[in-house]
Protein backbone atom coordinates (compact mmCIF):
# COMPACT_ATOMS: atom_id res chain seq x y z
CA UNK A 1 0.00 0.00 0.00
CA UNK A 2 1.36 3.45 -0.96
CA UNK A 3 1.67 5.37 2.28
CA UNK A 4 2.33 8.60 0.37
CA UNK A 5 -1.17 8.56 -1.15
CA UNK A 6 -3.71 10.60 0.78
CA UNK A 7 -7.30 9.44 1.11
CA UNK A 8 -10.21 11.79 1.77
CA UNK A 9 -11.49 11.40 5.28
CA UNK A 10 -13.80 13.29 7.62
CA UNK A 11 -13.41 14.69 11.08
CA UNK A 12 -15.54 12.99 13.71
CA UNK A 13 -14.49 15.13 16.64
CA UNK A 14 -11.87 17.47 18.05
CA UNK A 15 -11.28 17.97 21.75
CA UNK A 16 -8.76 20.13 23.61
CA UNK A 17 -7.67 17.75 26.37
CA UNK A 18 -5.06 20.09 27.86
CA UNK A 19 -3.73 23.52 27.05
CA UNK A 20 -2.84 23.46 23.33
CA UNK A 21 -3.08 19.65 23.21
CA UNK A 22 -5.86 18.14 21.12
CA UNK A 23 -7.36 14.77 20.29
CA UNK A 24 -8.63 14.53 16.74
CA UNK A 25 -10.85 11.61 15.76
CA UNK A 26 -11.67 10.66 12.20
CA UNK A 27 -13.11 7.80 10.19
CA UNK A 28 -11.37 4.44 10.33
CA UNK A 29 -10.76 3.63 6.69
CA UNK A 30 -8.17 0.90 7.17
CA UNK A 31 -7.11 -1.61 9.74
CA UNK A 32 -3.79 -0.81 11.40
CA UNK A 33 -1.26 -2.01 13.94
CA UNK A 34 -0.74 -0.35 17.29
CA UNK A 35 2.08 2.18 17.14
CA UNK A 36 1.67 2.99 13.45
CA UNK A 37 1.71 6.51 12.04
CA UNK A 38 -0.34 8.32 9.40
CA UNK A 39 0.44 11.27 7.18
CA UNK A 40 -2.31 13.78 7.65
CA UNK A 41 -3.34 17.22 6.45
CA UNK A 42 -6.56 19.21 6.21
CA UNK A 43 -5.71 21.05 3.06
CA UNK A 44 -4.12 19.67 -0.11
CA UNK A 45 -1.91 22.74 -0.34
CA UNK A 46 -0.29 21.98 3.03
CA UNK A 47 2.29 19.17 3.12
CA UNK A 48 0.98 16.35 5.30
CA UNK A 49 2.64 15.84 8.70
CA UNK A 50 3.22 12.55 10.48
CA UNK A 51 1.14 11.58 13.51
CA UNK A 52 1.19 8.48 15.68
CA UNK A 53 -2.22 6.93 16.03
CA UNK A 54 -3.28 6.91 19.67
CA UNK A 55 -6.40 4.79 19.09
CA UNK A 56 -6.30 1.01 19.45
CA UNK A 57 -6.48 -1.67 16.79
CA UNK A 58 -10.07 -2.52 17.73
CA UNK A 59 -11.39 1.03 18.09
CA UNK A 60 -14.10 2.08 15.66
CA UNK A 61 -12.43 5.41 14.90
CA UNK A 62 -8.91 6.61 14.31
CA UNK A 63 -7.47 9.13 16.71
CA UNK A 64 -4.35 11.26 17.06
CA UNK A 65 -3.09 13.37 19.95
CA UNK A 66 -1.38 16.53 18.80
CA UNK A 67 0.41 19.52 20.10
CA UNK A 68 -0.62 22.93 18.72
CA UNK A 69 2.46 24.68 17.32
CA UNK A 70 1.49 28.32 17.28
CA UNK A 71 4.00 29.21 14.55
CA UNK A 72 3.39 25.98 12.66
CA UNK A 73 1.74 25.55 9.29
CA UNK A 74 -0.66 22.68 9.89
CA UNK A 75 -1.62 22.39 13.56
CA UNK A 76 -3.16 25.91 13.81
CA UNK A 77 -5.48 24.79 10.97
CA UNK A 78 -6.25 21.46 12.61
CA UNK A 79 -7.53 23.13 15.77
CA UNK A 80 -10.19 24.96 13.75
CA UNK A 81 -11.72 21.79 12.34
CA UNK A 82 -15.34 20.83 12.97
CA UNK A 83 -17.10 17.47 12.74
CA UNK A 84 -17.65 16.57 9.09
CA UNK A 85 -14.75 18.70 7.79
CA UNK A 86 -12.47 17.16 5.20
CA UNK A 87 -9.14 15.58 6.14
CA UNK A 88 -6.56 13.85 3.98
CA UNK A 89 -4.99 10.82 5.59
CA UNK A 90 -2.53 8.21 4.33
CA UNK A 91 -2.73 4.50 4.92
CA UNK A 92 -1.24 3.82 8.38
CA UNK A 93 2.32 2.55 8.23
CA UNK A 94 5.49 1.89 10.19
CA UNK A 95 6.31 -0.70 12.77
CA UNK A 96 7.28 0.87 16.08
CA UNK A 97 5.89 -2.01 18.09
CA UNK A 98 7.37 -5.46 17.45
CA UNK A 99 5.50 -8.21 19.23
CA UNK A 100 8.33 -10.02 21.03
CA UNK A 101 8.50 -12.62 23.78
CA UNK A 102 10.56 -10.18 25.86
CA UNK A 103 9.02 -7.85 28.39
CA UNK A 104 8.73 -4.17 27.52
CA UNK A 105 9.17 -0.80 29.13
CA UNK A 106 7.41 2.12 27.48
CA UNK A 107 8.93 5.54 28.11
CA UNK A 108 7.43 8.82 26.89
CA UNK A 109 7.27 12.51 27.51
CA UNK A 110 4.43 14.80 26.42
CA UNK A 111 2.47 13.71 23.37
CA UNK A 112 4.99 10.88 22.93
CA UNK A 113 2.54 8.82 24.98
CA UNK A 114 0.34 8.50 21.84
CA UNK A 115 1.69 5.21 20.40
CA UNK A 116 1.69 3.63 23.88
CA UNK A 117 -1.96 4.47 24.32
CA UNK A 118 -2.57 2.71 21.01
CA UNK A 119 -0.63 -0.32 22.28
CA UNK A 120 -2.52 -0.31 25.57
CA UNK A 121 -5.91 -0.12 23.84
CA UNK A 122 -4.85 -2.95 21.55
CA UNK A 123 -4.21 -5.22 24.51
CA UNK A 124 -0.42 -5.15 24.68
CA UNK A 125 1.23 -5.53 28.06
CA UNK A 126 4.11 -3.50 29.40
CA UNK A 127 6.15 -4.12 32.49
CA UNK A 128 6.55 -0.43 33.14
CA UNK A 129 5.12 2.72 31.59
CA UNK A 130 6.98 5.91 32.38
CA UNK A 131 5.36 9.18 31.37
CA UNK A 132 7.15 12.45 32.00
CA UNK A 133 5.36 15.80 32.22
CA UNK A 134 5.41 19.03 34.18
CA UNK A 135 1.73 19.64 34.80
CA UNK A 136 -1.05 17.39 36.00
CA UNK A 137 -3.10 18.02 32.82
CA UNK A 138 -0.20 16.84 30.66
CA UNK A 139 -0.51 13.23 31.84
CA UNK A 140 -2.82 12.44 28.95
CA UNK A 141 -5.03 9.35 29.25
CA UNK A 142 -3.80 8.94 32.82
CA UNK A 143 -7.01 7.27 34.03
CA UNK A 144 -6.92 4.72 31.23
CA UNK A 145 -3.29 3.83 31.95
CA UNK A 146 -3.94 3.60 35.70
CA UNK A 147 -6.87 1.27 35.15
CA UNK A 148 -5.00 -0.93 32.70
CA UNK A 149 -1.60 -1.03 34.38
CA UNK A 150 -2.01 0.02 38.02
CA UNK A 151 1.37 0.36 39.74
CA UNK A 152 3.26 -0.33 36.55
CA UNK A 153 2.20 3.09 35.27
CA UNK A 154 4.50 5.74 36.71
CA UNK A 155 3.90 9.44 36.24
CA UNK A 156 7.22 11.29 36.42
CA UNK A 157 6.25 14.75 37.51
CA UNK A 158 9.04 17.28 37.12
CA UNK A 159 7.34 20.25 38.76
CA UNK A 160 4.06 19.88 40.67
CA UNK A 161 3.79 17.79 43.79
CA UNK A 162 0.98 15.31 43.11
CA UNK A 163 0.54 12.49 45.61
CA UNK A 164 1.48 9.16 44.03
CA UNK A 165 3.65 10.66 41.31
CA UNK A 166 7.37 10.15 41.08
CA UNK A 167 8.98 13.55 41.71
CA UNK A 168 11.41 14.16 38.89
CA UNK A 169 12.01 13.47 35.24
CA UNK A 170 11.93 10.07 33.59
CA UNK A 171 15.75 10.11 33.63
CA UNK A 172 15.67 10.57 37.42
CA UNK A 173 13.32 7.61 37.71
CA UNK A 174 15.60 5.40 35.61
CA UNK A 175 18.59 6.48 37.71
CA UNK A 176 16.67 5.57 40.85
CA UNK A 177 16.01 1.99 39.74
CA UNK A 178 18.63 -0.19 41.46
CA UNK A 179 18.71 -3.06 39.05
CA UNK A 180 17.57 -2.12 35.57
CA UNK A 181 16.45 -5.10 33.46
CA UNK A 182 18.88 -5.55 30.55
CA UNK A 183 17.24 -8.26 28.51
CA UNK A 184 13.90 -6.56 27.88
CA UNK A 185 12.86 -4.14 25.12
CA UNK A 186 12.72 -0.41 25.80
CA UNK A 187 10.43 1.72 23.64
CA UNK A 188 11.06 5.46 23.77
CA UNK A 189 8.84 8.12 22.23
CA UNK A 190 8.79 11.92 22.23
CA UNK A 191 10.95 14.87 21.33
CA UNK A 192 14.58 14.25 20.48
CA UNK A 193 16.32 15.50 23.60
CA UNK A 194 14.35 13.21 25.93
CA UNK A 195 14.87 10.25 23.64
CA UNK A 196 18.61 10.86 23.36
CA UNK A 197 19.06 11.40 27.11
CA UNK A 198 17.07 8.32 28.06
CA UNK A 199 18.80 6.19 25.44
CA UNK A 200 22.25 7.32 26.64
CA UNK A 201 21.29 6.64 30.23
CA UNK A 202 19.99 3.15 29.48
CA UNK A 203 23.15 2.33 27.52
CA UNK A 204 25.34 3.72 30.33
CA UNK A 205 23.47 1.44 32.72
CA UNK A 206 24.24 -1.62 30.65
CA UNK A 207 21.21 -2.00 28.38
CA UNK A 208 22.37 -3.15 24.91
CA UNK A 209 21.45 -0.54 22.30
CA UNK A 210 19.84 -3.29 20.23
CA UNK A 211 17.15 -3.47 22.94
CA UNK A 212 16.19 0.20 22.61
CA UNK A 213 13.79 1.43 19.95
CA UNK A 214 13.12 5.15 19.66
CA UNK A 215 10.49 7.16 17.85
CA UNK A 216 11.28 10.86 17.61
CA UNK A 217 8.59 13.45 16.83
CA UNK A 218 10.79 15.69 14.72
CA UNK B 1 16.20 22.54 31.51
CA UNK B 2 15.28 19.78 29.10
CA UNK B 3 16.01 21.03 25.62
CA UNK B 4 12.81 19.49 24.37
CA UNK B 5 10.96 22.04 26.42
CA UNK B 6 12.49 24.73 24.23
CA UNK B 7 9.83 26.55 22.24
CA UNK B 8 10.85 26.33 18.60
CA UNK B 9 8.39 29.00 17.52
CA UNK B 10 10.33 31.57 19.54
CA UNK B 11 13.11 31.17 16.98
CA UNK B 12 10.93 32.24 14.12
CA UNK B 13 9.24 35.11 15.82
CA UNK B 14 12.62 36.62 16.49
CA UNK B 15 13.19 38.12 13.09
CA UNK B 16 15.45 41.02 13.90
CA UNK B 17 19.07 40.59 14.73
CA UNK B 18 21.57 42.60 16.67
CA UNK B 19 23.28 44.17 13.73
CA UNK B 20 27.01 44.62 13.82
CA UNK B 21 27.74 47.98 12.29
CA UNK B 22 31.46 48.66 12.16
CA UNK B 23 33.70 46.17 13.89
CA UNK B 24 31.99 42.87 13.16
CA UNK B 25 33.34 40.78 15.97
CA UNK B 26 33.30 43.11 18.92
CA UNK B 27 31.30 46.26 18.40
CA UNK B 28 27.68 45.15 18.52
CA UNK B 29 25.28 47.99 17.88
CA UNK B 30 22.18 48.37 19.99
CA UNK B 31 20.10 48.83 16.80
CA UNK B 32 18.13 45.80 15.73
CA UNK B 33 18.02 45.52 11.98
CA UNK B 34 17.24 42.85 9.43
CA UNK B 35 20.25 41.37 7.62
CA UNK B 36 20.35 41.63 3.83
CA UNK B 37 23.00 38.93 3.50
CA UNK B 38 21.20 35.69 2.71
CA UNK B 39 18.33 37.37 0.81
CA UNK B 40 17.60 36.08 -2.68
CA UNK B 41 17.21 38.45 -5.60
CA UNK B 42 13.43 38.18 -5.43
CA UNK B 43 13.46 38.98 -1.71
CA UNK B 44 15.71 41.98 -2.38
CA UNK B 45 13.28 43.09 -5.09
CA UNK B 46 10.45 42.97 -2.56
CA UNK B 47 12.49 45.03 -0.13
CA UNK B 48 13.32 47.73 -2.68
CA UNK B 49 9.68 47.84 -3.81
CA UNK B 50 8.57 48.25 -0.21
CA UNK B 51 11.09 51.07 0.27
CA UNK B 52 9.93 52.62 -3.02
CA UNK B 53 13.43 52.45 -4.50
CA UNK B 54 14.05 51.85 -8.23
CA UNK B 55 13.71 48.18 -9.22
CA UNK B 56 17.31 47.87 -10.48
CA UNK B 57 18.58 48.61 -6.94
CA UNK B 58 17.87 44.97 -6.02
CA UNK B 59 20.48 43.71 -8.52
CA UNK B 60 22.94 46.34 -7.35
CA UNK B 61 22.51 45.24 -3.74
CA UNK B 62 22.86 41.56 -4.69
CA UNK B 63 26.07 42.37 -6.49
CA UNK B 64 27.45 44.17 -3.44
CA UNK B 65 26.42 41.38 -1.12
CA UNK B 66 27.63 38.42 -3.14
CA UNK B 67 30.28 39.67 -5.57
CA UNK B 68 32.17 42.19 -3.47
CA UNK B 69 33.57 42.05 -0.02
CA UNK B 70 31.71 44.78 1.76
CA UNK B 71 30.59 44.65 5.35
CA UNK B 72 28.27 47.66 5.58
CA UNK B 73 25.59 49.36 3.50
CA UNK B 74 27.72 52.52 3.46
CA UNK B 75 30.21 50.71 1.24
CA UNK B 76 27.58 50.16 -1.51
CA UNK B 77 28.92 53.21 -3.27
CA UNK B 78 26.96 52.96 -6.52
CA UNK B 79 23.75 53.48 -4.55
CA UNK B 80 22.89 57.09 -3.89
CA UNK B 81 23.55 58.41 -0.39
CA UNK B 82 19.79 58.82 0.07
CA UNK B 83 19.17 55.18 -0.97
CA UNK B 84 21.82 53.96 1.47
CA UNK B 85 20.22 56.00 4.24
CA UNK B 86 16.77 54.57 3.50
CA UNK B 87 18.15 51.03 3.43
CA UNK B 88 20.15 51.52 6.62
CA UNK B 89 17.08 52.54 8.59
CA UNK B 90 15.78 48.97 8.68
CA UNK B 91 18.54 46.81 7.25
CA UNK B 92 22.19 45.92 7.69
CA UNK B 93 24.56 43.63 5.80
CA UNK B 94 24.59 41.19 8.71
CA UNK B 95 27.86 39.31 8.36
CA UNK B 96 29.36 37.61 11.36
CA UNK B 97 33.02 36.73 11.85
CA UNK B 98 34.03 33.40 13.40
CA UNK B 99 34.50 33.67 17.13
CA UNK B 100 37.05 30.86 17.30
CA UNK B 101 39.24 28.91 14.89
CA UNK B 102 41.02 25.63 15.62
CA UNK B 103 43.62 24.15 13.29
CA UNK B 104 44.29 20.42 13.01
CA UNK B 105 47.72 18.91 12.44
CA UNK B 106 46.43 17.83 9.00
CA UNK B 107 45.49 21.39 8.01
CA UNK B 108 41.75 21.00 8.61
CA UNK B 109 40.23 24.01 10.37
CA UNK B 110 37.17 24.18 12.56
CA UNK B 111 35.41 27.54 12.76
CA UNK B 112 32.97 28.49 15.50
CA UNK B 113 30.28 31.04 14.59
CA UNK B 114 27.70 32.72 16.77
CA UNK B 115 24.18 32.78 15.33
CA UNK B 116 21.79 35.70 15.36
CA UNK B 117 20.15 34.29 18.48
CA UNK B 118 23.32 33.85 20.49
CA UNK B 119 23.77 30.16 19.78
CA UNK B 120 26.80 28.53 18.22
CA UNK B 121 27.54 26.42 15.17
CA UNK B 122 30.64 24.81 13.76
CA UNK B 123 32.02 24.72 10.23
CA UNK B 124 34.87 22.55 8.97
CA UNK B 125 37.32 23.54 6.21
CA UNK B 126 39.13 20.55 4.73
CA UNK B 127 42.09 21.24 2.42
CA UNK B 128 43.14 18.43 0.08
CA UNK B 129 45.74 19.22 -2.59
CA UNK B 130 43.94 21.59 -4.97
CA UNK B 131 40.59 21.17 -3.28
CA UNK B 132 39.19 23.22 -0.45
CA UNK B 133 36.00 21.64 0.83
CA UNK B 134 33.86 23.43 3.37
CA UNK B 135 31.41 21.47 5.46
CA UNK B 136 28.58 23.79 6.56
CA UNK B 137 25.96 23.43 9.28
CA UNK B 138 22.27 23.84 8.51
CA UNK B 139 20.83 23.79 12.05
CA UNK B 140 21.95 24.49 15.62
CA UNK B 141 22.01 20.94 16.97
CA UNK B 142 19.69 18.38 15.44
CA UNK B 143 16.35 16.66 16.16
CA UNK B 144 17.17 13.33 14.56
CA UNK B 145 18.99 11.64 17.45
CA UNK B 146 21.31 9.32 15.50
CA UNK B 147 23.10 7.05 17.95
CA UNK B 148 26.60 7.68 16.61
CA UNK B 149 26.51 11.47 16.34
CA UNK B 150 27.66 14.21 18.71
CA UNK B 151 25.34 16.79 17.15
CA UNK B 152 22.42 14.46 17.81
CA UNK B 153 23.34 14.39 21.50
CA UNK B 154 23.03 18.16 21.61
CA UNK B 155 19.32 18.12 20.76
CA UNK B 156 17.73 20.80 18.63
CA UNK B 157 18.40 24.44 19.38
CA UNK B 158 17.18 26.23 16.28
CA UNK B 159 17.15 26.61 12.51
CA UNK B 160 19.78 28.56 10.60
CA UNK B 161 18.77 31.18 8.05
CA UNK B 162 20.17 31.09 4.52
CA UNK B 163 22.36 34.05 5.52
CA UNK B 164 23.80 32.13 8.46
CA UNK B 165 24.50 29.17 6.19
CA UNK B 166 26.37 31.23 3.56
CA UNK B 167 28.09 33.31 6.22
CA UNK B 168 29.99 30.12 7.13
CA UNK B 169 31.60 30.31 3.67
CA UNK B 170 31.90 34.04 3.22
CA UNK B 171 33.61 34.72 6.55
CA UNK B 172 36.34 32.09 6.57
CA UNK B 173 39.94 32.79 5.53
CA UNK B 174 39.71 30.38 2.59
CA UNK B 175 36.54 31.93 1.14
CA UNK B 176 38.07 32.82 -2.22
CA UNK B 177 39.59 29.41 -2.81
CA UNK B 178 36.62 27.19 -1.87
CA UNK B 179 36.13 24.50 -4.52
CA UNK B 180 33.45 22.31 -2.92
CA UNK B 181 30.67 22.75 -0.40
CA UNK B 182 29.08 19.94 1.55
CA UNK B 183 26.02 20.32 3.76
CA UNK B 184 27.25 17.74 6.25
CA UNK B 185 27.91 19.84 9.33
CA UNK B 186 25.55 20.19 12.27
CA UNK B 187 21.90 19.41 11.60
CA UNK B 188 19.74 17.68 9.03
CA UNK B 189 19.53 19.91 5.91
CA UNK B 190 16.18 18.40 4.85
CA UNK B 191 14.68 19.48 8.17
CA UNK B 192 15.44 23.09 7.20
CA UNK B 193 14.84 22.77 3.50
CA UNK B 194 13.49 26.27 2.74
CA UNK B 195 16.62 27.95 4.07
CA UNK B 196 18.93 25.34 2.54
CA UNK B 197 17.32 25.82 -0.90
CA UNK B 198 17.56 29.58 -0.53
CA UNK B 199 21.24 29.34 0.31
CA UNK B 200 21.80 27.12 -2.75
CA UNK B 201 19.89 29.59 -4.90
CA UNK B 202 22.30 32.34 -3.79
CA UNK B 203 25.37 30.15 -4.25
CA UNK B 204 24.44 29.01 -7.76
CA UNK B 205 22.66 31.99 -9.36
CA UNK B 206 24.37 34.38 -11.74
CA UNK B 207 23.43 37.29 -9.50
CA UNK B 208 24.89 35.38 -6.51
CA UNK B 209 28.11 33.40 -6.34
CA UNK B 210 27.52 31.63 -9.69
CA UNK B 211 28.94 28.33 -8.41
CA UNK B 212 28.25 25.12 -10.25
CA UNK B 213 25.63 23.01 -8.41
CA UNK B 214 27.90 20.03 -9.15
CA UNK B 215 30.31 21.38 -6.56
CA UNK B 216 27.65 21.32 -3.87
CA UNK B 217 26.55 18.17 -2.05
CA UNK B 218 23.67 18.03 0.38
CA UNK B 219 23.67 15.12 2.77
CA UNK B 220 20.51 13.78 4.37
CA UNK B 221 19.27 10.88 6.41
CA UNK B 222 16.38 10.64 3.94
CA UNK B 223 13.30 12.65 4.89
CA UNK B 224 11.23 11.61 1.89
CA UNK B 225 8.94 14.64 1.34
CA UNK B 226 11.96 16.97 1.48
CA UNK B 227 14.04 14.65 -0.68
CA UNK B 228 11.38 14.76 -3.39
CA UNK B 229 11.26 18.55 -3.27
CA UNK B 230 15.03 18.87 -3.22
CA UNK B 231 15.47 16.67 -6.28
CA UNK B 232 13.02 18.79 -8.23
CA UNK B 233 14.11 22.22 -7.00
CA UNK B 234 17.90 21.86 -7.09
CA UNK B 235 20.61 20.36 -9.28
CA UNK B 236 23.07 19.73 -6.49
CA UNK B 237 24.54 16.36 -5.61
CA UNK B 238 22.82 14.26 -2.98
CA UNK B 239 24.36 12.03 -0.32
CA UNK B 240 22.11 9.72 1.68
CA UNK B 241 23.23 8.44 5.08
CA UNK B 242 22.68 4.72 4.87
CA UNK B 243 24.91 3.10 7.52
CA UNK B 244 23.23 -0.31 7.28
CA UNK B 245 20.88 -1.87 4.75
CA UNK B 246 19.04 -3.85 7.44
CA UNK B 247 15.87 -2.26 8.75
CA UNK B 248 16.13 -3.77 12.23
CA UNK B 249 19.66 -2.39 12.64
CA UNK B 250 19.05 1.00 11.06
CA UNK B 251 16.11 1.79 13.32
CA UNK B 252 18.41 1.36 16.36
CA UNK B 253 21.06 3.61 14.83
CA UNK B 254 18.74 6.19 13.28
CA UNK B 255 15.22 6.76 14.61
CA UNK B 256 14.26 8.31 11.25
CA UNK B 257 14.10 4.76 9.89
CA UNK B 258 10.72 4.33 11.60
CA UNK B 259 9.26 7.33 9.78
CA UNK B 260 11.08 7.03 6.45
CA UNK B 261 12.51 3.53 5.90
CA UNK B 262 15.62 3.29 3.73
CA UNK B 263 13.86 0.92 1.28
CA UNK B 264 11.38 3.71 0.56
CA UNK B 265 14.12 6.33 0.30
CA UNK B 266 15.90 4.20 -2.29
CA UNK B 267 12.60 3.55 -4.10
CA UNK B 268 12.05 7.31 -4.29
CA UNK B 269 15.54 7.78 -5.71
CA UNK B 270 14.96 5.02 -8.26
CA UNK B 271 11.84 6.74 -9.50
CA UNK B 272 13.73 9.98 -10.12
CA UNK B 273 15.49 10.56 -13.38
CA UNK B 274 19.07 11.51 -12.38
CA UNK B 275 21.00 13.11 -15.20
CA UNK B 276 24.60 12.10 -15.78
CA UNK B 277 26.01 15.20 -14.15
CA UNK B 278 24.35 15.06 -10.78
CA UNK B 279 26.03 12.72 -8.32
CA UNK B 280 24.29 10.42 -5.92
CA UNK B 281 26.22 8.86 -3.09
CA UNK B 282 25.50 6.82 0.01
CA UNK B 283 27.37 7.54 3.21
CA UNK B 284 28.25 4.49 5.23
CA UNK B 285 29.93 4.81 8.63
CA UNK B 286 31.66 1.51 9.34
CA UNK B 287 31.17 0.36 12.93
CA UNK B 288 33.61 -2.40 13.75
CA UNK B 289 31.91 -5.80 13.81
CA UNK B 290 28.42 -4.34 13.43
CA UNK B 291 27.71 -3.31 9.85
CA UNK B 292 30.75 -4.64 8.00
CA UNK B 293 29.87 -8.31 7.54
CA UNK B 294 29.44 -10.32 4.31
CA UNK B 295 25.68 -10.25 4.97
CA UNK B 296 25.82 -6.45 4.77
CA UNK B 297 27.66 -6.63 1.46
CA UNK B 298 25.00 -8.93 0.06
CA UNK B 299 22.11 -6.83 1.32
CA UNK B 300 23.67 -3.59 0.08
CA UNK B 301 24.03 -5.15 -3.35
CA UNK B 302 20.34 -6.04 -3.30
CA UNK B 303 19.16 -2.66 -1.99
CA UNK B 304 21.23 -0.59 -4.41
CA UNK B 305 20.96 -2.92 -7.39
CA UNK B 306 20.82 -0.78 -10.54
CA UNK B 307 21.03 2.55 -8.67
CA UNK B 308 23.84 4.55 -10.27
CA UNK B 309 25.66 5.75 -7.20
CA UNK B 310 28.80 5.70 -5.16
CA UNK B 311 29.32 4.41 -1.61
CA UNK B 312 31.52 6.45 0.70
CA UNK B 313 32.86 4.40 3.59
CA UNK B 314 33.57 6.56 6.62
CA UNK B 315 35.62 5.61 9.66
CA UNK B 316 33.76 5.78 12.94
CA UNK B 317 35.27 8.07 15.54
CA UNK B 318 33.91 6.81 18.85
CA UNK B 319 32.06 9.47 20.84
CA UNK B 320 31.73 9.45 24.64
CA UNK B 321 29.51 6.66 25.94
CA UNK B 322 28.97 5.06 22.54
CA UNK B 323 28.14 1.36 22.43
CA UNK B 324 29.52 1.16 18.87
CA UNK B 325 33.03 0.04 18.02
CA UNK B 326 35.63 1.94 16.12
CA UNK B 327 36.28 0.87 12.54
CA UNK B 328 38.50 -2.17 12.08
CA UNK B 329 41.04 -1.00 9.47
CA UNK B 330 41.74 -4.43 8.02
CA UNK B 331 38.06 -5.24 7.68
CA UNK B 332 37.37 -1.79 6.21
CA UNK B 333 39.65 -2.52 3.26
CA UNK B 334 38.16 -5.98 2.76
CA UNK B 335 34.63 -4.57 2.99
CA UNK B 336 35.45 -1.99 0.33
CA UNK B 337 36.84 -4.69 -1.97
CA UNK B 338 33.82 -6.94 -1.45
CA UNK B 339 31.43 -4.10 -2.30
CA UNK B 340 33.42 -3.17 -5.39
CA UNK B 341 33.34 -6.81 -6.49
CA UNK B 342 29.55 -6.70 -6.25
CA UNK B 343 29.61 -3.79 -8.69
CA UNK B 344 29.03 -1.09 -6.07
CA UNK B 345 31.51 1.72 -6.67
CA UNK B 346 32.99 2.18 -3.20
CA UNK B 347 35.72 4.40 -1.77
CA UNK B 348 37.00 5.15 1.72
CA UNK B 349 36.81 8.74 2.87
CA UNK B 350 39.96 9.98 4.58
CA UNK B 351 39.40 11.01 8.19
CA UNK B 352 40.30 14.65 8.65
CA UNK B 353 40.50 16.98 11.62
CA UNK B 354 40.00 14.29 14.24
CA UNK B 355 42.32 15.99 16.76
CA UNK B 356 40.13 19.12 16.80
CA UNK B 357 36.82 17.22 16.73
CA UNK B 358 36.09 18.43 13.20
CA UNK B 359 35.69 14.94 11.73
CA UNK B 360 32.41 13.45 10.62
CA UNK B 361 29.87 13.10 13.44
CA UNK B 362 31.95 15.01 15.98
CA UNK B 363 30.61 18.56 15.58
CA UNK B 364 28.82 19.88 18.64
CA UNK B 365 28.32 23.15 20.48
CA UNK B 366 26.34 21.61 23.30
CA UNK B 367 28.02 23.28 26.29
CA UNK B 368 28.19 26.76 24.86
CA UNK B 369 24.83 26.73 23.12
CA UNK B 370 22.83 25.64 26.13
CA UNK B 371 24.59 28.26 28.23
CA UNK B 372 23.62 30.96 25.74
C1 LIG C 1 7.26 9.70 13.29
C2 LIG C 1 6.59 10.97 13.77
C3 LIG C 1 5.45 10.91 14.54
C4 LIG C 1 4.85 12.08 15.02
N1 LIG C 1 3.75 11.99 15.80
C5 LIG C 1 3.21 13.10 16.36
C6 LIG C 1 2.11 13.02 17.27
O1 LIG C 1 1.59 11.94 17.54
N2 LIG C 1 1.64 14.18 17.82
C7 LIG C 1 2.20 15.41 17.53
O2 LIG C 1 1.76 16.43 18.06
N3 LIG C 1 3.23 15.50 16.65
C8 LIG C 1 3.75 14.40 16.06
N4 LIG C 1 4.80 14.52 15.17
C9 LIG C 1 5.22 15.89 14.75
C10 LIG C 1 4.29 16.37 13.59
O3 LIG C 1 4.55 15.59 12.45
C11 LIG C 1 4.50 17.85 13.20
O4 LIG C 1 5.87 18.10 13.04
C12 LIG C 1 3.93 18.84 14.20
O5 LIG C 1 2.57 18.58 14.41
C13 LIG C 1 4.09 20.29 13.75
O6 LIG C 1 3.30 20.58 12.63
P1 LIG C 1 3.00 22.07 12.17
O7 LIG C 1 2.68 21.99 10.73
O8 LIG C 1 1.99 22.73 13.01
O9 LIG C 1 4.36 22.83 12.40
P2 LIG C 1 5.49 23.09 11.31
O10 LIG C 1 5.02 24.08 10.30
O11 LIG C 1 5.98 21.79 10.80
O12 LIG C 1 6.59 23.78 12.20
C14 LIG C 1 7.20 23.09 13.30
C15 LIG C 1 7.78 24.12 14.22
O13 LIG C 1 8.74 24.92 13.53
C16 LIG C 1 8.34 26.25 13.50
N5 LIG C 1 8.43 26.70 12.05
C17 LIG C 1 8.87 25.94 11.05
N6 LIG C 1 8.92 26.64 9.91
C18 LIG C 1 8.46 27.85 10.18
C19 LIG C 1 8.26 29.02 9.42
N7 LIG C 1 8.59 29.09 8.14
N8 LIG C 1 7.72 30.08 10.01
C20 LIG C 1 7.40 30.04 11.29
N9 LIG C 1 7.58 28.97 12.06
C21 LIG C 1 8.12 27.89 11.54
C22 LIG C 1 6.95 26.33 14.02
O14 LIG C 1 6.82 27.43 14.90
C23 LIG C 1 6.75 25.08 14.78
O15 LIG C 1 7.02 25.27 16.14
C24 LIG C 1 5.39 13.35 14.68
C25 LIG C 1 6.54 13.42 13.87
C26 LIG C 1 7.15 12.25 13.43
C27 LIG C 1 8.38 12.34 12.58
S1 LIG D 1 23.92 12.28 11.83
FE1 LIG D 1 22.99 14.12 10.93
S2 LIG D 1 20.78 13.75 11.12
FE2 LIG D 1 21.79 12.31 12.52
S3 LIG D 1 21.82 13.37 14.50
FE3 LIG D 1 23.78 13.83 13.46
S4 LIG D 1 23.43 15.76 12.42
FE4 LIG D 1 21.42 14.92 12.93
Amino acid sequence: MDDQFLFSNNVIGLKEIANEKYCLTFKKQFGYKAGQVVQLTCNRSIEPRLYSLCSGEFDQQMEILFDLKLGGELTPKLVELNPGDRLYVSHPYGQFLRPTPEKMWWIATGTGIAPFRSMMRSGYEADKILHGARLEEQFYFSDEFKTAFGEKYVRCNSSTNEVGDFQGRVTNYIESVKSLPKDIKYYLCGRSMMVVEVRDLLIARGVPFENILSEIFF
Amino acid sequence: MFLNEYNESQEYNYIKIKCEMTNLSSNISKTEKTPLFGKTLSELSEIVAELKLPGFTAKQIASWLYNKEIESIDEMTNLSKKTREILSEKYCVGLSKPVKVQVSTDGTKKYLFATQHGKYIETAMIPDKERITVCVSSQVGCKMGCLFCMTGKQGFNGQLTSGEIINQLRMIDEFKSITNIVYMGMGEPFDNLDQVLKSINILTSDWGYAMSPRRITVSSIGIIPSLKRFLVESNCNVAISLHTPFENEREKLMPVQLAYPIEKVVAEIRSFDFDNQRKLSFEYIVFGGFNDTPAHVKELARLLNGVKSHINLIRFHPIPGTPLNKTNEKRLLEFKEELNKKGLLTTIRASRGQDIYAACGLLSTKGITTEA
